[in-house]
């Protein structure tokens, strides 16, 4: 078998690798769940119901999806520019920290002030932490795949630290979690006693403002330029190492925003499992929209509601509902094998 | 025909029979038939984009054609299996060699072939042939040498021992002296004269009408696809198969007498010490006049990526001086060249000229695209850009279905001229311009160097480094020649003719500080 280039993808072919990386990915599954003994139909629907079936399971898949919109988001611009960002978990849990520690009132702040200056601490502190695997890497020739994935492990080991040490909550009764939030640095719900916030919201502005300054703006052109061939972007007068020093501080910060916005918004406090891997969940994300800003949010609905939508059914099917890892890991998996035939056809012999 | 072809009624050694091949709305290859009889050199012309590697590719089972047959030796040749194309005899000789540097020539020769359990006197045998082989064909390296140690034409040289040893009797060489100096190539005749004589067929892929009357038994002209005719040497001339590939007569450049202006660009005593060059730059010195073009011959590989670098700015001399109208620059980096107008035509277009994925609109903007032409408080000027992307289109005539299209989908010759398009505006002060026309067809070459006058015109001081020596002697003002990472002593346009040029080039270096001319 090879691989023939392919001219230009058209608009069809760049719908449909996705809708077939889907379709697969749903064989694959079904597969799976009837090996389990269950109709893969059944424990489909009973997925889509608890994901989409009622107002309740809509609001709580899109809020789970908010902060896979922040790491997806992330995710894109660095992959955009080459620079394999793997630690936008280690960057979540920064800007969840610093959220905790102003909206805890460790600063005295005016309340108007309280958000937004706790939302531009969250994002600074990401963009710090990825700031250093891209100097070593742009200074040194570190690979930063390596460094941000190991800074992941200390990330959350220094954020178990903090919550046995400084940042207890002293009334928690021993757990290791944070105090509440002050209510004028919560994130407003959107819905009453709904858990879905402004977050969510937040999260979509984002990704327009990520497209728009990754089409429209010089320095959007300049990331890609890197990207997708540094040699040349070098010769015609890009300056690529500065480049991607500045794609990390707006991908730590993207991821931290994260962080930021399930302390804020969703959970109140930080605790250990505040991210049950949203960081390495915004990988799938990102590839599933292709690296495209505006696809990041139905991306991180579809893999939100994945999950959402697996919980529900494991109560009622009786499948376990590590499926949902199965089905986006696959996912994963086809999407890239469909990401390659928009541009190669396959040819055998 | 020609006698050696005449033995009438012998099945002919290749047949391809209205071959058809497609990329999308590009047709390629559109009904092409064509023979080679056993002992036959037909030479393969046409323009870059023409279909003549689609052609070759289809012939040795890199695609398959959507239409048509190929036939060896009277057989048919199952469609897209290069190992059936092997077994057929069917070998070539690519522009880029695919040799191991840091192995010796018989182990390069054997890589593929050989089983892992092949007896030891097996490889004794065979390594007699390979000798053998390397004799032939004038190796005089030897079959233990390492291929890293040989020269550009012994390393050709290999390929062709390679070819031979797996028993091809049909030869395919892909623009075999695009790489090599005069006097190599004269012996690369040779060789493939001789071997012609044993019986082995040769398909000779050029775009340079000389060279393509000088070896040839039969010449082939392509365009657009099409096989447009076919004629023997003795019964045509070069500017009747230049107008058969272009389609329509080509002039030579004419280059009116101009003053020259004042020093722009100058180095004095550079050298270079990067590991990433094969060849360093050795105590060079040049100086480029406004309005003047200097021209650098040379053999490839011998120092002028160096000096294109260098002068552009992506590499720094670990000593030396660079100076720009008289004074050093603080930092020369892209970046900088660019500020002060040296406009860089690279020699590899596709990996640092341009980058492939984006559009032809973004592939104009980079070298502008902080100034207010292009964007305004950090925002692109998407639609200046655009308009920019047709003008230079139209101006310069490319082929493009439209100037969102990708730019890695389009050929040489055209990403050429939207380099160019680029380079050239504004006017710069300087243009460094590093092969701008290998691999292009007629059409592309003249719209080069007709663009690269134009600049001197305008009082552009020009450096052009090319491996072409008749461009070189054609177009400059100045010539010199660089060998060895150093630089000949300048001579003026018609001092040297081409034979003593040549002969430059094959030296190994020049010896000594280098003559300064303070024309």
């Amino acid at each position: 078998m090879r691989l023939e280039p392919r001219p230009e993808p058209t608009i069809g072919r760049l719908v449909a690798a996705p809708a077939a990386a889907v379709a697969a990915t749903a064989v694959v599954a079904g597969l799976l769940v009837a090996a389990a003994g269950a109709s893969p139909f059944t424990v489909f629907w009973q997925i889509l119901k608890g994901a989409a079936g009622s107002q309740f399971a809509l609001f709580e898949t899109l809020t789970r999806a908010t902060p896979l919109i922040f790491t997806g988001l992330a995710v894109a611009v660095a992959f955009r520019a080459k620079l394999w960002n793997i630690g936008a978990e280690a960057q979540l849990y920064a800007g969840a920290v610093i959220t905790v520690v102003l909206g805890t009132g460790a600063m005295p702040l005016p309340s108007y002030a309280v958000i937004p200056v706790s939302m531009g601490a969250a994002a600074a502190c990401g963009a710090a932490v990825l700031y250093g695997p891209a100097f070593l890497k742009t200074r040194f020739g570190v690979d930063e795949v390596v460094t941000t994935l190991l800074l992941n492990f200390i990330a959350l080991l220094a954020v178990s630290m903090l919550l046995d040490g400084v940042l207890k909550d002293p009334m928690g009764l021993g757990w290791p979690q944070s105090e509440h939030l002050a209510r004028e640095a919560r994130l407003p719900r959107l819905a009453e006693g709904k858990r879905l916030h402004v977050g969510f919201l937040m999260a979509i502005a984002f990704a327009g403002i990520v497209w728009a300054m990754m089409s429209r703006t010089v320095l959007g052109y300049e990331m890609r330029a890197a990207g997708h061939n540094s040699g040349a972007a070098r010769f015609l007068g890009i300056p690529v190492e500065s480049t991607l020093l500045k794609t990390a501080l707006i991908s730590g910060g993207l991821a931290a925003l994260a962080g930021y916005s399930e302390v804020a918004g969703t959970k109140g406090n930080l605790t250990l499992d505040l991210s049950p891997g949203f960081g390495y969940t915004g990988i799938v994300v990102a590839m599933l929209a292709m690296l495209n800003p505006l696809g990041v949010v139905p991306a991180a609905i579809f893999v939100a509601g994945i999950f959402v939508g697996a919980d529900a059914m494991s109560r009622t099917a009786g499948v376990p509902s590590f499926i949902a890892d199965v089905v986006v890991a696959t996912a994963l998996l086809t999407m890239v094998v469909a990401i390659m035939t928009t541009r190669y056809r396959i040819r055998r012999g | 025909m020609n006698g050696r072809n005449a033995e009438g009624g012998a099945a002919a050694a290749l047949r391809l029979s209205s071959i058809c091949k497609r990329f999308g709305p590009l047709l390629a290859n559109d009904n092409i038939s064509l023979e080679v009889g056993s002992g036959e050199v037909v030479a393969l012309l046409g323009e870059n984009g023409a279909g003549k590697t689609t052609l070759m590719n289809i012939l040795f089972g890199h695609y398959v054609a959507d239409g048509g047959s190929v036939e060896v030796g009277g057989r048919s040749l199952a469609s897209g299996d290069p190992q059936a194309a092997l077994r057929a005899g069917i070998g070539m000789v690519h522009q880029r060699f695919t040799l191991v540097e840091n192995m010796s020539v018989a182990e390069n020769v054997v890589l593929g072939t050989e089983s892992l359990f092949a007896a030891a006197s097996r490889r004794a045998d065979e390594a007699g042939r390979i000798e053998s082989l390397c004799e032939e064909i004038g190796l005089g390296a030897g079959s233990g040498a390492i291929v890293g140690e040989l020269s550009v034409g012994e390393r050709q040289r290999v390929e062709i021992v390679k070819a031979l040893y797996r028993n091809s009797k049909i030869l395919i060489l892909d623009e075999p002296t695009a790489v090599l100096a005069p006097f190599e190539i004269d012996s690369l005749f040779e060789i493939l004269r001789r071997l012609v004589r044993r019986g082995l067929s040769v398909i000779f892929i050029s775009h340079k009408l000389a060279e393509a009357m000088a070896i040839s038994d039969r010449i082939i002209v392509l365009r657009k696809g099409r096989l447009v005719g076919e004629r023997a040497p003795s019964e045509t001339t070069p500017d009747e198969l230049a107008s058969m590939m272009v389609g329509e007569p080509v002039a030579l450049p004419q280059v009116p007498a101009r003053n020259p202006g004042p020093v722009v660009l100058e180095l004095r005593d550079v050298s270079t010490a990067s590991r990433s060059m094969r060849i360093n730059l050795d105590r060079v010195s040049l100086s480029l006049r406004a309005g003047r073009i200097t021209g650098i011959a040379g053999v490839a590989g011998n120092g002028q990526a160096a000096l294109a670098s260098v002068l552009s700015g992506t590499m720094r001399a670990a000593s030396g001086r660079l100076l720009l109208n008289g004074a050093e620059p603080k930092r020369w980096s892209p970046e900088s060249a660019l500020a002060h107008g040296v406009a860089r035509i690279p020699e590899d277009r596709l990996a640092t000229g341009m980058i492939g994925d984006m559009s032809v609109v973004e592939n104009m903007i980079p070298e502008q695209r902080r100034s207010p032409r292009f964007s305004r408080n950090g925002l692109l000027r998407r639609s200046d850009a655009r308009r920019f992307a047709e003008q230079v289109i139209s101006e310069y005539g490319v082929a493009c279905s439209s100037p969102h299209m990708a730019v890695r989908l389009l050929s040489g010759g055209n990403i050429q001229k939207l380099i160019l398009g680029r380079a050239l505006d504004p006017e710069p002060q300087v243009v460094i311009a590093n092969q701008p026309t290998r691999g292009l067809d007629v059409g592309a070459v003249a719209h080069v160097q007709e663009r690269l006058l134009a600049a001197r015109g305008r009082g552009a001081a020009v450096l052009l480094i090319s491996e072409d020596l008749e461009e070189v002697m054609a177009l400059s003002d100045k010539v010199s020649v660089m060998s060895g990472g150093r630089l000949s002593p300048e001579t003026d346009r018609g001092e040297l003719g081409i034979r003593e040029l040549g002969a430059l080039m094959a030296r190994k270096s020049f010896d000594g500080p280098q003559a300064q001319h303070a024309a």
